[in-house]
């Protein structure tokens, strides 16, 4: 039977050149679901499916805020993510404290980078199973970036990553040069019909798996810029937003937990 | 001749005798700074309406003897900030490669992006401030200060002139018009006539502020036996940082000398 030799670690390359570890690393994060993000002139939003294990569980949470100015959407092994976002909540707190000032984006995007091509590099150590999206508003703007677990980290205008996330691509893709001009609210709404392209049949977004996470700039009363703090929006909070980009014969049906069992409603 | 490894690029045992290691002890206890050697003494500063003016004159005392005549205690950083030293001139040496060395990593973060959005983004005056001032402070909880105090002049992220202080013990703050050693008795009364609160700065002119300034520098020459009529002035403002590094101070008048018994070098 046909074996292959080259994926024990992930210091060896195979015959081909390639560094199956690796790889492997960039499946997690298509196993987990899709998350999208976007940035604008004035703001980066993240949205996400989150899926419970089963019936009778709460659902995972996809968003995570770090600092006041960045959060970031997973997708791949949360337990993965939660030691990425540890190290970046420590690095944003530290940057602050010495500093006095938000954090770059890039400078942190940089170094979640750094710290993941080291594990594709050391034998006995393995890739994070998880990619990233990171949003964030420093003081050159909003920004968007791309988290692999190879290392690789790249600044988006718009991103997905996750399970089906080719349907989300294809559809920012066709949207792209909409984005830059876009408000918070447009942006979001942007984010949830790539989404949709995502979702399985008969699925569709609902409050119960719906996460919005929205960072921008805002003006403060002397006209000087101002953060306006990255923040999650989960349950209710995403009822508006979800009804933004109902289609019109669903409109009303959204008022009912759409393909959930009897059991979830029982808790409200 | 001795081939061992140990020896190559050696004094020869057999040409300079053996060395004597007493003269690099490793034991004994650990010895830190107990007080200054060479050292500079007030720096000044003051706020007007669009930016900061530092000065300080280019002496470097051993002691009493005025030992360095030409070294310049104002180092700009970044092109934006000027950071003034007083106190001990080695210890100013160390900050100010250490302060080189982080304005070269901050015009490297973000692999060029500064290009496109200029001075944005990068350590304004006020940032530097924070920073210096956890390194002081730390530095005095290891019982190892740099015997320095500095004043920080630039700009604040809104773009509002920005002037602060620490000193060797981390102790910081911000006023419109700031001098370290002598100059806190001698200069500081002279610039708080003229700018008492931040609302009296915002009304100085720059000649009006540059006149103030040169009037404290003579006071001080004239009072302060550590001083020198040769001396730095800096003006911060948003268009950058002008640095005179040789200015002589002008119309000096020593008639008031005579009156005073014990000043200068009278015999009777």
């Amino acid at each position: 039977m046909f074996r292959n030799n080259y994926d024990n670690d992930s210091v060896t390359f195979s015959p081909q050149g390639r560094i199956f570890q690796v790889e492997y690393a960039a499946e997690a994060v298509k196993q987990g679901s899709v998350v999208v993000g976007i940035a604008s002139k004035t703001h980066a939003v993240l949205v996400a499916i989150k899926r419970n294990a089963e019936e009778l569980s709460s659902y995972q949470k996809k968003l995570f805020p770090i600092d006041e100015n960045v959060g970031i959407a997973i997708a791949g092994l949360t337990s993965d993510a939660r030691v990425l976002s540890n190290f970046m909540k420590q690095q944003c707190l530290g940057h602050r404290l010495t500093y006095g000032r938000n954090m770059p984006v890039r400078s942190l995007v940089d170094m979640i980078g750094s710290k993941a091509q080291v594990n594709t590099q050391h034998y006995g150590k393995r890739p994070y199973g998880v990619g990233l999206l990171v949003a964030g508003v420093d003081d050159q703007g909003p920004h968007l970036f791309e988290f692999q677990p190879s290392g690789m980290t790249e600044e988006m205008v718009a991103f997905a990553i996750g399970a089906r996330s080719q349907m989300a691509r294809t559809y920012l893709e066709k949207n792209l040069d909409a984005f830059a001009s876009c408000g918070r609210d447009e942006l979001v709404q942007h984010g949830l019909k790539a989404l949709k392209e995502s979702l399985v049949q008969d699925r569709e977004l609902t409050v119960e798996n719906t996460s919005v996470g929205i960072v921008g700039v805002g003006k403060a009363a002397d006209g000087s810029t101002k953060v306006e703090p990255f923040k999650v929006y989960d349950g209710q909070e995403v009822n508006a937003f979800i009804e933004s980009v109902a289609d019109d014969k669903e409109a009303e049906a959204e008022a009912a937990p759409a393909g959930g069992s009897g059991m979830e409603v029982d808790d409200e | 001749m001795d081939h061992r490894p140990q020896a190559w690029g050696r004094p020869r045992d057999d040409v300079y005798g053996a060395y004597d290691h007493s003269y690099l002890q490793s034991g004994g206890p650990k010895q830190m700074t107990q007080s200054p050697v060479v050292t500079g003494t007030s720096v000044i500063g003051i706020k007007f309406k669009d930016g900061v003016i530092l000065a300080a004159d280019n002496l470097a005392s051993y002691g009493s003897l005025a030992r360095f005549t030409d070294v310049k205690r104002l180092r700009v950083f970044l092109g934006t900030s000027v950071v003034g030293f007083g106190g001990d001139v080695s210890d100013m040496q160390y900050l100010d490669r250490h302060l080189n060395e982080l304005a070269i990593d901050e015009s490297y973060e973000g692999g060029g992006a500064q290009e496109e959005h200029g001075e944005k983004g990068k350590l304004n005056a006020a940032n530097l401030h924070t920073y210096l001032h956890k390194l002081m402070y730390r530095r005095r909880n290891d019982f190892d200060p740099l015997w320095n105090q500095v004043l920080v002049a630039g700009l604040d992220a809104a773009g509002k002139p920005h002037l602060s202080s620490v000193d060797l013990r981390g102790t910081a703050f911000t006023s419109p018009s700031l001098a370290t050693g002598f100059g806190a008795a001698l200069a500081q009364p002279i610039m708080r006539k003229y700018a008492a609160t931040e609302e009296d700065a915002a009304r100085l002119t720059r000649d009006q502020a540059v006149k103030v300034v040169q009037e404290c520098m003579k006071v001080l020459y004239y009072r302060d036996a550590r001083s020198l009529d040769k001396y730095s002035i800096a003006v911060v403002t948003k268009d950058g940082v002008e640095l005179k590094e040789d200015e002589q101070l002008e119309k000096q008048s020593w008639a008031f000398a005579e009156q005073i018994r014990g000043y200068g070098t009278q015999t009777v």
